[in-house]
């Protein structure tokens, strides 16, 4: 298996992108995991790949249009119903501007 | 009629119709199954007795109904499928509490067909995992020895099936979760083509992987509730209009014959290479053995690009499930941190405290291979490698009616004995996945039990895109010609 090098300044900017905190502790924890996870990926470079189209869904049939029509599917009951804050009308959030 | 939780699913069908049993007397005997057994294997995260069996009251007062292929029939579901009013949490303490407003097509469906729903099963978190030790809840067990995993993601629904617990269970299938766990507890399980079974209520984990299939104790008990789930259905645009088989038919077809005369079976050579465990080398051999003895015509066959399927299927997956669960920001459903400043933090703290480890390295790989500057490198080449798998695939399938191979390179291992190495678990998929990257059907099934830890061994059917029934018929004949492996010797 190759080298691959992955610092906890790497976890950092990925857990940011990721919108996670991690702690010091899990950056070299996951800098040591993911710098293995990654270079065993580094097997797909030996494969040859010219002119091969990418492949991102095994669907093979012909997607279905419909009416763009609205339905009223949802009451707003039933979509706040599970929010952490809500005000009866609306998702609620901290301030933001 | 003493112990009706170890009967068919097709048996305890007679047994509602000519009743003999009622509906609520059918739930209520799971409901002391459960009892028993689950504070040996843990396979349940919710129970909902009361609204079990009043709806069990509910059939038994219309009376049974033989239009509806499941009446009074006891199931569980796996908790990544949404079902109205009952607790739905993915395994994740990010969904704690959360209480969905609607029923995943495929529990619909089951409801449709007249059968109770007994529960949740246990699962890792967000179907990432092979063993259900990374449930934020706790472990399930393993019914042949509860030391031991049941498999996983949806270790749950297997541990439940094979512990009697029920009839069938819905499992989820992105790189192997319903056909490793189902080998790996005894049982049948079937990963549907994609397409085949609408994804409409499953939480997503890798989209384009994903799929929904049963989990039973017999070939033809899950072609049972595979004619139940199976189907088009609009609000999943993946789901294909193709139309359906009569797979009860074709269970009982090949249960009948008992005779695999004219099918030609193919042994991915790769799969039966280093890395496979002496006792399931073994098992499996004796189940070719067996096959051909039934008059199968065994052929080798190749797919050369089986070493690269690990990490072409774990980029693709991680790469789906960093965009999936962006949506678990704790503002419309879900854990939501307190006493946060601003937005921001609410985003990073909500997730940091309800993602478990697991699944942040999954989220943060995948959102690294899409990342500006990797995403040629990892994510597109896996894609275009994912073209030549599948391709190769359809290539291998071309020369034999079914691909015939080992599920998992081991029987069940102890609980906690592979957890520390993420590589180690990633390589348990090897022979599952790659299934997932074609979007082909594949169909566990017992074959024996392994000669060193007594634990069962499962093997796998594998076709060409909607072959479910060809895969039922030949599976129910395996099953008839293999020697059973009997019940479970944990409980």
């Amino acid at each position: 298996m190759s080298e691959k090098t992955i610092s906890q300044a790497d976890v950092a900017h990925m857990a940011t992108l990721s919108r996670l905190y991690v702690s010091p502790d899990e950056q070299a924890l996951f800098a040591r995991q993911f710098g293995d996870i990654l270079a065993y990926m580094d097997v797909l470079a030996e494969v040859d790949t010219t002119g091969v189209e990418p492949l991102y869904s095994p669907v093979q049939h012909e997607g279905i249009p419909r009416e763009d029509e609205a339905r009223h599917v949802r009451s707003r009951e039933a979509v706040l119903a599970n929010a952490p804050h809500g005000d009866g009308e609306y998702f609620v959030v901290p301030r933001i501007v | 009629m003493t112990d009706f939780c170890s009967l068919s699913l097709g048996d305890a069908l007679d047994a509602l119709h000519t009743r003999r049993m009622t509906a609520e007397q059918a739930t209520q005997a799971c409901l002391d199954r459960i009892a028993a057994t689950e504070p040996v294997v843990d396979a349940l995260l919710h129970v909902d007795a009361e609204n079990a069996l009043a709806s069990a009251r509910a059939l038994d007062a219309q009376g049974p109904d033989t239009s509806k292929p499941l009446w009074g029939i006891p199931v569980t579901v796996k908790d990544a499928l949404s079902t109205k009013g009952m607790p739905t949490t993915a395994g994740s303490r990010i969904l704690e509490g959360f209480m969905p407003i609607y029923d995943a097509f495929v529990v619909e469906r089951l409801k449709q067909a007249g059968a109770v729903i007994l529960g949740k099963n246990n699962l890792d978190e967000f179907a990432m995992g092979s063993g259900t030790e990374n449930s934020a809840c706790k472990p399930s067990r393993n019914p042949w020895d509860p030391q031991c995993v049941p498999g996983g993601s949806s270790g749950g629904s297997a541990a439940s099936v094979a512990a009697g617990q029920c009839f069938a269970s819905l499992g989820s299938d992105t790189g192997g979760s319903i056909r490793q766990p189902a080998a790996l507890c005894g049982c049948v399980g079937l990963k549907p083509t994609y397409g085949r079974v609408s994804r409409y209520g499953l939480i997503a984990y890798g989209s384009s992987l994903d799929q929904v299939g049963p989990l039973a104790r017999s070939v033809e008990d899950c072609a049972r509730v595979l004619s139940v789930i199976a189907g088009y259905d609009e609000r999943d645009t993946t789901c294909a209009p193709a139309p359906l088989d009569d797979y009860l038919d074709a269970a009982r077809t090949g249960r009948r014959a008992a005779s695999l005369d004219g099918v030609r079976l193919g042994l991915p050579r790769e799969f039966y290479g280093d890395g496979l465990a002496p006792e399931v080398r073994t098992a499996c051999n004796k189940a070719i053995e067996a096959a051909r003895a039934a008059g199968a015509d065994i052929v080798d066959v190749s797919l050369p690009h089986t070493h690269a399927a690990i990490a072409t299927y774990y980029i693709i997956a991680m790469a789906e499930a960093s965009s999936n669960l962006a949506r678990f920001d704790g503002v419309r459903y879900g854990r939501r941190a307190e006493n946060v400043e601003n937005l921001e933090e609410l985003y990073f703290r909500s997730r940091s405290e309800g993602f478990g480890q697991e699944v942040k390295r999954r989220i943060m790989l995948g959102t690294y291979v899409l990342s500006s500057g990797y995403y040629d490198a990892y994510y597109r080449k896996a894609a275009q490698v994912r073209r030549l798998i599948r391709d190769e695939y359809h290539a291998a399938l071309g020369q034999c009616d079914a691909l015939f191979c080992p599920v998992s390179p081991v029987t069940a291992w102890k609980i906690g004995h592979k957890n520390d190495d993420p590589l180690q678990m990633y390589l348990m998929d090897a022979y599952t996945l790659s299934l997932n990257l074609a979007g082909l059907p594949g169909l566990s099934l017992p074959v024996g039990l392994g000669a060193d830890s007594g634990l069962p061994v499962g093997m796998q059917l594998m076709g060409l895109p909607f072959s479910e029934a060809a895969l039922l018929r030949i599976g129910a004949a395996l099953e008839a010609v293999l020697p059973a492996i009997g019940s479970p010797a944990g409980l």
